[in-house]
């Protein structure tokens, strides 16, 4: 989890949280870079229709601004790639603006995942795990809800971690 | 509170030659809830890319997550268009329409 030291984000992972975050990051850049389904509900959430009731006038939008808007999004999840250790555990440092694409990616990574798994406004995310961890403890679902609540959790210490805006 | 867009209305007069009657209202942008978004991450975007106090991006963040959306912001359509697409970048469920 990141802490503050002076006016850097700081964490220090281990092997485990490396891998999983360099898994995740590389899912995202993958969904973006793989020729986008948008009859994919992740793709969909990633990149709203900007007049739901107007789908000409959004597909025209798109057209001018998907391009740019999936760059600086593989851009953020890339960020994290960079700063990440090459291999093994080991510590990130994060200056405000690697800190800001930190913030970004892991929310894109938490869209992804929690469209996929259907979280919605009143899922008990624990009761969840509980349950599916019941039915198979070596299920991929407890291992992406377990992802899936430690990325809400890092991004929280994150944000926690950050200077103050004035 | 600095960066909040100003609404964009028309001057009051009375031009010599009157034109088919215009919608003149202005455009808004709207952040609907989801059930991602962290709280203290939304509050976060509207200081961030608004400007806004952490108190007024706060409570913008309480109504989104309370009522199902907020406006976030005001102005001319195309204004609203370059806000909603930020707040995409961030990874807010942004849209446009007539206020």
């Amino acid at each position: 989890m990141f802490r503050r030291n002076g006016s850097q984000c700081v964490a220090t992972f281990a092997i485990d949280e490396v891998r999983v975050l360099r898994k995740v990051a590389g899912e995202v850049v993958g969904l973006l870079t793989d020729g986008m389904d948008h009859g994919d509900p992740v793709v969909s959430r990633l990149f709203p229709d900007i007049y739901p009731d107007r789908p000409d006038d959004s597909a025209e939008f798109r057209l001018y601004t998907e391009g740019e808007l999936k760059t600086g999004k593989i851009d953020q999840a890339g960020a994290i790639l960079a700063a990440l250790p090459d291999e093994g555990e080991g510590e990130v440092r994060l200056d405000g603006e690697a800190a800001e694409a930190w913030l970004r990616a892991i929310n894109d990574a938490r869209l992804a995942m929690g469209t996929r798994l259907d979280i919605r406004a009143d899922t008990d995310l624990s009761e969840e795990l509980e349950t599916a961890v019941v039915r198979d403890p070596g299920s991929s679902r407890v291992f992406q809800l377990s992802v899936y609540a430690y990325l809400g959790y890092l991004q929280e210490s994150l944000l926690n971690a950050l200077p103050e805006i004035e | 509170m600095g960066g909040m867009a100003l609404p964009q209305v028309a001057p009051v007069e009375t031009p010599e030659i009157q034109e088919a009657p215009e919608d003149d209202r202005p455009w808004v942008t709207i952040v609907w809830d989801d059930p991602v978004n962290l709280m203290s991450y939304v509050t976060w975007v509207f200081q961030k890319l608004f400007g806004y106090s952490k108190e007024k991006a706060e409570a913008l963040m309480l109504d989104v997550h309370t009522k199902g959306k907020a406006v976030v912001s005001i102005g001319a359509r195309e204004r609203m268009e370059m806000d909603a697409n930020q707040l995409h970048g961030y990874g807010l469920w942004a849209t446009v329409d007539r206020s």
